[in-house]
């Protein structure tokens, strides 16, 4: 038995926080954040050379054949570093693809995704609270889609839609066929820019499986929103350490202060624990399928709820300055914004574990 | 990650739950005794199975078992399962027993432990004083070497337990000289001597389990000490090691939140079991993910420890007091808000303790107030804060004060 990481996994998260560092250092991310296009081309290709691209693409397309837990680490890098991008996107995708694709479309799309060539996104939600398969109302008709989708991460960039369709079920579309237009959505996360996405008539490929797929591929992304935020959140808790560690006043540190020490540890205190909840919901998604729904549910749930009170706290101990654009506070307390929001509140997913759980 | 066990364990898993089958609940004759001679004829068999006291030699009544933490897990796991007795509950043998087996002489040991573990020795813990709680190190109880023995005088308070217990294992001043941490000792103490007098102190549920215990020229022998003058305080490191496990223990979490899903299934809102109504609904998912957390982050804990990787989930480890005894206030006070009414009502004398099964509704008011108090005993809340930031997170330490 082992509730733990593998050597491996210690290593890939090792060797995306020295691109993370290397690729986009304080100064690059603020220029990233200012810009808030969400997109950078070298550091798209650096996580392709890296591999995380491809991550969970099986291995006979051209990926590395890997876990949600693996991913969900990756995310979790991610999160600390605010790395900018259309990943969580791209990665529900391709896992679309790898699970309910035919032939045809795991054979035109995954390699091109587990490239990077192709960069793949989803558009689900159709107004602020419609997230689950059952609101989907996007309608097809032979093999064209109508309908206006919302909140839709990185569309500016994306080649390939993973549309929620009436019914429940899911499939793609094509970024650009006639049908589809976009417009930006001025996204409060500046390191994932969303979009309106209308669909014309446009051209649709069914996945199958339908509302099964299409819950699969929430509960997956659930959970890597889930370890999103907790490094998003370890991030403020590190940066506050660092500013409180050194900040004076009454002509002492902050930290010397109780009140700022106690502060301090419960903030990691309700977060630290939840680390072993992502990893549990994650590992549950690759190998205990009874229980998946629900850990996804809970973690999702729990840890940006937990998330979101660090992010508070990071900003009041940093006092005035906690509230400046000048400071990158701001750029995790968004990002942390958009994990708990996006794919639904966690009030939707507390209601769905408790359903689940027969209560 | 892989939380399968594999097959030698599965095979251990079976051979446990056969075990289980046959020898519990006892049949025949054996089921109409009392219900502890019942326990206690258990428990004789399980140790003979070498299923009890694993860490403890046979010489000392345990059943001396090379250490395997996935064989305890299993078995913890199982005797739940089935409701069987497992290992006498209590600070004797949680926390008394380990240290002698870590600190005291070889008398001590054969003295002390094999009752301790049969249930037959009953022990209070004897540090705080009035004017020493979390400042534990400040305590003035003195104890004086006076030829064959010792002679103690001093006031000792908040001791649970002892108007039942046999002996005291507390924490004495000898070395008056010595500065603070330095000059104390660690001593075993006969609660039917001469001049010790306790004094029940009525807790605020309303029972009687801690108690103030006064010494005037109390004398015991002068080997009643376990390990070197002076070093008491180091001893009683190994004891409060214990303590910290036993509340933190993640089990009792899961098993009190059920039992809070339980008490909103009964419960009524508007007609309607509470459980239906969505604002308990909300209250009782999130209490859930603060459950979950902790469970999973024991697994972590535990994980670790079994590849002698601990220093890489300290920081985890040093949270567990503060995580679930906060968990467990959020638990009991939404039973308390399901009580409606009935939270007006005071608990009667069996719903006191924290034996009690959170069955009805005294219970579950008697373990709201409890559950502060375990935020308290063993390190307070705040204290446990100063540790987490101090150890875990490398702020800095308080001033320290006159
Ligand atoms: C139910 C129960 C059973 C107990 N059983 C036993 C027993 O069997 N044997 C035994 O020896 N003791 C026992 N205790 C005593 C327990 O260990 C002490 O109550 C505890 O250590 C706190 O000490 P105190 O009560 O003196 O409070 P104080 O030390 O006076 O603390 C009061 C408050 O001040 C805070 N505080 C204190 N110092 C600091 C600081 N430096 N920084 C920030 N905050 C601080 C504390 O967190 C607390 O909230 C028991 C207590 C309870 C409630």
């Amino acid at each position: 038995m082992n509730f733990g990481l593998s050597d491996e996994q210690e290593l890939l998260q090792e060797a995306l926080r020295g691109f993370c560092a290397n690729e986009c250092p304080p100064n690059r991310l603020r220029e990233l954040f200012d810009a808030a296009s969400g997109h950078d081309a070298s550091l798209w290709k650096g996580l392709a050379e890296l591999g995380v691209l491809g991550l969970i693409v099986p291995e006979a397309y051209g990926g590395a054949g890997l876990e949600l837990l693996d991913l969900a680490l990756v995310a979790e890098v991610m999160g600390q570093a605010a790395l900018p991008g259309p990943f969580l996107g791209h990665q529900l995708v391709s896992l679309a693809v790898a699970s309910a694709g035919s032939e045809e479309q795991k054979r035109v799309w995954l390699p091109r995704l587990a490239s990077g060539e192709a960069i793949g996104t989803v558009a689900l939600a159709e107004d602020a609270a419609a997230w689950e398969p059952e609101s989907f109302r996007a309608q097809v008709q032979g093999n064209r889609i109508s309908g206006s989708k919302c909140f839709v991460p990185g569309a500016a960039d994306a080649d390939l839609f993973l549309v929620g369709v009436a019914g429940g079920g899911l499939a793609l579309v094509e970024r650009k066929d006639a049908g589809v237009s976009i417009a930006d959505q001025n996204g409060v996360d500046r390191t994932r820019p969303i979009s309106r996405v209308e669909l014309s008539g446009a051209r649709c490929e069914p996945l199958s499986g339908g509302a099964q797929t299409a819950r699969h591929v929430r509960d997956a992304g659930l959970c890597v929103l889930a370890a999103d935020a907790f490094g998003a959140a370890s991030k403020l808790l590190q940066i506050t350490l660092a500013y409180t560690g050194t900040r004076q006043q009454f002509g002492s540190v902050l930290t010397q202060f109780q009140a700022v020490k106690h502060q301090l540890a419960n903030m990691a205190t309700e977060l630290e624990p939840t680390r072993a909840l992502w990893w549990y919901a994650a590992h549950a998604f690759d190998q205990i399928a009874s229980e998946s729904e629900r850990a996804a549910a809970i973690a999702k749930a729990h840890v940006t709820d937990r998330a979101l009170d660090v992010a508070r706290g990071a900003v009041e101990l940093h006092g005035g300055i906690g509230f400046t654009w000048e400071c990158d506070v701001q750029i995790w307390f968004k990002r942390l914004m958009f994990d708990r929001a996006f794919l639904g509140n966690p009030e939707l997913h507390r209601e769905r574990s408790a359903r689940l759980a027969g209560w | 990650m892989d939380l399968r066990l594999g097959e030698k364990y599965e095979a251990f898993r079976s051979e446990v739950r056969a075990f289980l089958r046959e020898h519990w609940p006892l049949r025949g004759a054996d089921a109409q005794l009392a219900p502890e001679r019942q326990e206690k004829l258990f428990r004789e068999r399980a140790l003979a199975r070498g299923y009890v006291y694993r860490g403890f030699p046979r010489l000392y009544g345990g059943s001396e078992q090379a250490p395997d933490a996935l064989e305890d897990m299993i078995l913890d796991q199982e005797f739940r399962t089935a409701g069987a007795p497992r290992d006498i509950r209590g600070i004797g043998p949680a926390m008394l027993a380990p240290t002698l087996l870590d600190c005291g002489s070889e008398e001590q040991r054969i003295r002390f432990i094999p009752p301790t573990l049969r249930g037959d020795l009953r022990w209070c813990q004897g540090y705080s004083e009035p004017g020493a709680g979390s400042d534990l190190a400040a305590l003035s109880s003195r104890a004086v070497l006076d030829g064959d023995s010792w002679r103690i005088d001093g006031h000792k308070i908040w001791t649970s337990e002892a108007q039942s217990a046999d002996y005291m294992f507390g924490l004495f001043r000898t070395e008056p000289d010595a500065p603070k941490h330095a000059g104390i000792s660690y001593l075993l103490i006969d609660m039917r001597s001469k001049g010790i007098e306790v004094r029940p102190l009525r807790q605020m549920t309303g029972g009687a389990d801690f108690n103030e215990v006064f010494f005037s020229d109390v004398r015991i022998p002068a080997d009643s000490i376990v390990g070197r003058r002076g070093e008491g305080w180091k001893v009683s490191r190994s004891t409060l090691k214990h303590e910290r496990n036993l509340i933190g223990d993640p089990r009792y979490l899961r098993n009190s939140f059920d039992s809070l899903v339980e008490l909103a299934r009964r419960s009524q809102r508007n007609g309607r079991p509470a459980l239906e109504d969505s604002s308990v609904r909300q209250r009782l998912a999130e209490i859930e993910g603060y459950v979950c957390s902790q469970e999973y982050s024991g697994q972590r804990q535990f994980s670790a420890a079994l590849r002698g990787q601990e220093l890489a989930t300290l920081l985890p480890i040093l949270m567990n007091k503060l995580y679930s005894t906060d968990a467990m206030q959020r638990i009991t006070r939404l039973a308390f808000d399901l009580l409606g009414g009935d939270g007006l009502v005071a608990p009667v004398a069996e719903e006191y303790g924290m034996a009690s099964q959170l069955r009805t509704s005294g219970g579950w008011v008697a373990q709201y107030m409890f559950a502060i108090a375990n935020s308290i005993a063993g390190g307070a809340s705040n204290i446990q804060r100063n540790i987490i930031g101090e150890r875990g997170l490398g702020l800095p330490r308080d001033p320290r004060a006159k």
